[in-house]
């Protein structure tokens, strides 16, 4: 294990960064739904690297559990869109303004 | 060089070349297989943080479970169209890419002043990882977090039930003044259009 811990936290601040460009800019919500799960991908690094660095297991099970919750998360996301998309015929954010119906 | 090194060097501009891709694929299909490359590459990552149970939940359930979800997602929407070319939005654009780039600069400056770019890993993580990095992390997992993993369990229920309601295509009720429309005998269950 030679490559510095801070090179890991640098990449997943990138990557992290990019997933935040991805939810701003793009208006499709499949695209803004992937750019999350590239957040949350960017953070478990984070977890995992710190694990690393203090020599404990807890990094590794909270990333785990957050990969769970991922899970979930776009389960429940992707069914979301389904019902925006035969409810409108279209997945763009910028018309879906009304939480009702 | 250190193999460390080599792999990391390798794969780290990979994740961050296909980050990029998949923010400027305007197919959505296109920036879906971006994202899993992604995700191999941080699964790599993990394997070289000495996180093999990781290394292998990440290509099971991320490259494969989610990103497989995903495609049939867009396929099953046939949104091969891509973005909506009118741009509501053009000045907050330059406005993204200024405050992302902030924030790597901020991360960077925090890190060479916090931990520093020479920090190695320290050693011994080999006997945190005894017998294997599993069973290490089962041990965890089910002494200290036994009673989060249980709660886990409720959450896949509820999230399966949910994507199960909200997927589904209601029928609509049938008022009594369209049964009298009808006329008695010839009414037909109708279904909502998509």
């Amino acid at each position: 294990m030679r490559t510095p811990i801070a090179y890991f936290l640098l990449l997943s601040g990138i990557l992290f960064a990019l997933g935040t460009v991805g939810v701003l800019t793009r208006r499709s919500a499949l695209l803004i739904f992937m750019s999350i799960e590239l957040q949350l991908n960017a953070v478990n690094l984070t977890l995992v690297a710190f694990s690393r660095m203090w020599n404990e297991l807890d990094g590794q099970v909270l990333a785990f559990f957050s990969m769970v919750v991922a899970a979930a998360e776009v389960v429940v996301g992707l069914a979301i869109i389904v019902a925006l998309f035969r409810r409108r015929g279209t997945i763009d954010v910028d018309d879906a303004t009304e939480l009702r119906w | 060089m250190p193999l460390d090194d080599i792999v990391f060097w390798v794969f780290a501009p990979v994740s961050v070349a296909s980050a990029i891709g998949m923010l400027m694929m305007r197919n959505a299909i296109y920036a879906a297989l971006f994202l899993i490359v992604n995700f191999f590459c941080l699964a790599v990552m993990y394997l070289l943080l000495d996180a093999a149970f990781l290394f292998a939940v990440q290509i099971v359930v991320y490259a494969g479970a989610i990103m497989v979800l995903f495609l049939f997602v867009i396929m099953l929407l046939g949104i091969d169209r891509g973005d909506t070319i009118r741009d509501r939005l053009s000045w907050q654009r330059g406005l993204v890419y200024v405050l992302a780039a902030g924030f790597v600069v901020e991360l960077f400056v925090a890190l060479r002043a916090g931990i520093g770019f020479a920090t190695h890993a320290p050693e011994g993580f080999a006997a945190v990882n005894e017998p294997s990095n599993t069973q290490a992390v089962a041990k965890v997992l089910f002494e200290d977090y036994f009673f989060p993993f249980e709660v886990t369990s409720v959450l896949l229920i509820v999230a399966s039930i949910a994507a199960m309601v909200l997927a589904q295509r209601k029928a609509r009720s049938i008022t009594q003044a369209e049964i009298d429309a009808a006329g008695a005998g010839t009414r037909e269950d109708e279904e909502v259009p998509a």
